[in-house]
């Protein structure tokens, strides 16, 4: 019979500043490593192929759908979750601003979307509104909330020119 | 509700899906039992001490304790409960609701409602919602009719709890009741300057009230919580992805849950190979009867180990897109009468002009960005699911049934989801994960593809809409005949002034499986009548308008429109050129809606942007005015995609586009500047705002689509590849 389930192992992932030992196959999405591994289910499954943006995380700081990359991929780099931008009980900025902005609804899009305007800000701090929109195209938010998303990243935008 | 024209509006036109028998029936064995229920004294064992009120349901109670606001209960806890509320020794409030938080904001809509009327601060309230064991029954959270009926029925229980509470203060300090005030969670008496927390008081009770339905209730005009835009509850779960969505559960040793598909809808399985999935260690392979399913110790296995069965399937040919609304003609049922009155066909034969359209909706579908997902736990035969459903006691009854279980072996839980949109009312993916998790012997999750949700799920239904009509030289309507085979009678009525009408329903046996979607065939219904209400207006010469409100006496309906006019600048703001207005709108489920529109179209890339939205809308008294312009503005850009671009392709019995690369919903691109206006009618009674503003939209866009081209666009979605010339 065919091999059907022998595959490399990954034992290592860094997130959120820790190592985190594991046993998973290479060829897992890292998605459901974080999700089912690590009980990491801040990042969300939508789609499974690239196209919605709710499983985004951080991988040396780019934005990356985790459901279209293997774990077997990722080797040493760094990731980012949506469970690591709270520091020490405070929110991230675009945490914070999208609470004020009551920008969700349903809210299973929203690590998401945290996490690809995370990226957006740290390579334009001061993004204009078409650059938000365009920078954020691949996110959907099925419940309508994009005007109040593109909102909450111009506030986070200008609370961290402020600070 | 004080306006007559208002119908009685029913559940039937929900209920499409309720046709559909259970997709699989397990080893039916038993009955289904009655649920349990607990005496007053075992109550308070598992609550803990405090205070206790129950609103008891008036059907089946008629008289009873009629004159009362509460009474005692000295035993057995009533059975046809619609609400409860616990205070608690340590200052909780906890309240007991069927309904399901599905990103309509009611959690923190409820929640206000309580505390208006207890009296408390909104932190101190915890909603329990959508559990079966905890919860009393609730038939589903659809049809808009939380803010109706549980906002009412909260507010009523929590009343009598704050009554409760001062008659427990007035009786330790032995003053009159009268003299005491309750508010910010505590009972003063001003006169002798003292005070004391509602906990306080509730410490070592041990007292239950029950109320019935019907107490007067603090006014609109004396909210003080009701009517703010307090923040959402729990938010801050949300932004820190704390918060865990039905496909979010982890049960300890559970396993993943694969369904195998069938190669199309009503396919039958002819042979199954099955060996090299089984023999892979940790894999549970489940054959019962049409139902083969998976469970194994990751999702990737699981999906491996599907891959790895070979099935034949026996498929029959079915039709396409391109015979679709030919169908639906050639097999619908004798219309349904729904109105008819005057002489439509005299009207017509003497109208100054008549004009006469068909319409077409094709089926969408709903895409919640999380699919279904589904848990399931077997304990001492008792099950439970952890699932994503807007109908968690109709799931318990599925689960129930296709288990030959009591429905009280049963508990569904129902966390907050990734919304539904009406997509999530029966309970495929809770079956599902039950049977795997019964063979597998431990607990298993199942979360359905995209491709599976966009399958399997069920469809918006497709309809054809027919629409012959006259006016009088002065632009006074004059006749009018509707027909809707298929998509739904919901709102199909007309809001305008016309003596001469008759409008019907024709039922199909759809092709797809089809079912409720927010607002319903509302959508399709306003579509086809705001548009032929757009040709009508132009072959009286006059103003679209003008034209409505000259045949409009509903004046509620008549301010939405000329809200949403004079603050889009109708009739005022220069039109550049291959740019349009248009308008829609109407009223439905209680609440009135106008939309208007600028769209911008390019002849020669084909190119149809909407560029501007403004929406009016008036639901009687505003709860939570930040909500609901959340939602109204939500429900406008998830109409885009179905006025413009959104389209399930099928052929013989498979989705041909189940793919977010394939089937296109709007994005950040597509979302123009959307304004909103609200009525806030403090005079009215609250009615629900999930669904209605949704439906001007697609009216007003094809009616700006014809002002800036003349092309009159009669089909849903309008333009999937852009309108070039
Ligand atoms: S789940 Fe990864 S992009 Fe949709
Ligand atoms: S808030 Fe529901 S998908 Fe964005």
């Amino acid at each position: 019979m065919r091999p059907l389930f022998y595959m490399p192992k990954v034992t290592e992932l860094h997130i959120n500043g820790r190592t985190y030992a594991l046993q998973a196959d290479a060829d897992e999405s890292l998605l459901s490593v974080l999700r089912d591994r690590l009980g990491l289910t801040g990042s969300k499954y939508g789609c499974g192929e690239g196209q919605c943006g709710a499983c985004t995380v951080l991988i040396d700081g780019n934005p990356r759908r985790s459901c279209i990359t293997k774990v077997g991929a990722v080797g040493a780099k760094s990731i980012t979750t949506i469970e690591g931008l709270e520091k020490n009980g405070r929110l991230h900025p675009l945490q914070q601003a999208f609470l004020d902005a009551e920008a969700l609804q349903c809210g299973y899009c929203t690590s998401g979307m945290i996490l690809t305007a995370v990226a957006l800000l740290d390579s334009q701090p001061n993004p204009s509104e078409d650059q938000i929109r365009h920078f954020m195209q691949g996110n959907i938010c099925r419940c309508g909330t994009y005007p109040r998303i593109v909102e909450a990243i111009q506030r986070a935008a200008a609370a961290s020119k402020k600070s | 509700m004080s306006d007559e024209r208002q119908p009685e509006f029913s559940v039937e036109p929900e209920r499409y899906e309720f046709d559909a028998g259970p997709v699989y029936h397990f080893d039916k064995t038993g009955g289904i039992g009655s649920p349990l229920a607990l005496g007053r004294r075992e109550f308070f064992k598992i609550m803990g001490g405090g205070i206790a009120v129950f609103l008891v349901l008036r059907e089946g109670h008629g008289a009873q304790e009629s004159g009362r606001r509460s009474f005692p209960i000295e035993e057995n806890l009533p059975k046809n409960i619609g609400a409860w509320l616990h205070i608690g020794e340590y200052g909780v409030v906890t309240v007991f609701t069927g309904k399901v938080e599905i990103g309509q904001n009611i959690r923190t809509s409820l929640s206000q409602a309580v505390a208006e009327e207890l009296h408390a601060p909104l932190e101190a309230i915890q909603l329990v919602m959508g559990d079966t064991q905890q919860t009393p029954f609730d038939m589903g959270t659809f049809g808009s009719r939380t803010t109706p009926t549980m906002n009412l029925q909260l507010r009523r229980v929590a009343a009598a709890a704050r009554d409760t509470l001062v008659e427990i203060a007035a009786k330790a300090w032995k003053v009159d009741a009268s003299k005491l005030v309750a508010a910010d969670g505590r009972v003063s008496d001003p006169a002798a300057h003292r005070s004391v927390p509602y906990e306080v008081l509730a410490k070592g009770q041990t007292l239950a009230q029950a109320i019935v339905e019907g107490d007067p209730l603090t006014p609109a005009t004396q909210w003080k919580i009701e009517g703010t835009s307090a923040p959402k509850v729990h938010g801050r779960d949300f932004v820190t992805g704390r918060h865990t969505f039905p496909a979010d559960t982890i049960l300890p040793g559970m396993l993943f849950g694969k369904v195998l598909r069938p190669a199309a809808f009503g396919a039958t399985l002819t042979a199954l190979d099955a060996a090299a999935a089984q023999a892979v260690p940790g894999v549970t392979v489940v054959h019962d009867g049409d139902f083969v399913g998976i469970a194994a110790p990751s999702e990737l296995e699981a999906t491996r180990a599907i891959a790895a069965i070979h099935a034949e399937w026996k498929t029959s040919p079915q039709i396409s897109n391109r015979e679709l609304f030919d169908y639906l003609k050639k097999n619908a049922e004798p219309g349904r009468e729904r109105d008819e009155k005057g002489n439509v066909e005299a009207a017509l034969a003497s109208a100054a002009h008549r004009l006469e359209e068909t319409y077409t909706v094709e089926y969408i579908a709903r895409v919640p960005l999380e699919p279904r997902a589904a848990a399931a736990l077997w304990k001492d035969g008792k099950l439970t699911v952890w699932t994503g459903t807007q109908r968690p006691f109709a799931v318990r009854d599925e689960l129930a049934q296709a288990f030959g279980l009591a429905s009280g072996s049963v508990r569904v839980i129902m966390p907050d989801m990734g919304s539904g949109y009406g997509g999530k009312h029966t309970g495929e993916a809770a079956v599902a994960a039950a049977r795997l998790a019964k063979a597998a012997g431990k607990p298993v999750k199942l979360v359905w593809t995209r491709e599976e949700e966009f399958t399997w799920a069920y469809f918006r239904p497709a309809g054809v809409i027919e629409i012959k009509s006259g006016i009088g030289t002065d632009g006074t309507l004059a006749a009018w005949e509707f027909h809707n085979y298929n998509s739904g009678a919901a709102a199909i009525g007309t809001p305008y002034e016309v003596a001469n009408q008759r409008i019907e329903f024709h039922p199909v046996h759809s092709p797809l499986r089809q079912g409720s979607y927010r607002g319903l065939a509302a959508t399709a219904n306003h579509f086809a009548r705001e548009c032929h209400m757009d040709g009508l207006a132009r072959a009286a010469q006059m103003d679209p308008l003008a034209f409505r409100l000259k045949n409009l006496k509903d004046e509620r309906l008549k301010d939405v429109f000329k809200a949403a006019a004079q603050k889009f600048g109708w009739g005022q703001s220069p039109k550049s050129p291959g740019h349009g207005f248009g308008m829609g709108g109407g009223f439905e489920k209680g609440g009135y809606v106008a939309t208007c529109a600028e769209v911008a179209v390019d002849r020669s890339s084909g190119e149809v942007r909407v560029v501007r939205v403004e929406t009016a809308f008036d639901c009687g008294a505003v709860v939570n005015p930040n909500g609901l312009r959340n939602q109204i503005v939500g429900a406008n850009i998830m109409g885009l995609g179905g006025a413009l671009f959104e389209a399930i392709e099928f052929a013989d019995g498979r989705i041909t586009n189940p793919h977010l690369a394939q089937y296109r919903v709007p994005r950040f691109s597509d979302t123009p500047p959307i304004e909103v206006v609200l009525i806030d009618r403090k005079d009215q009674p609250s009615a629900g705002a999930g669904e209605t503003p949704l439906v001007g939209l697609a009216p007003a866009v094809g009616n700006a689509i014809f002002d800036a081209t003349g092309v009159r666009l009669r089909a849903l979605p309008m333009v999937p590849n852009g309108l070039k010339a």
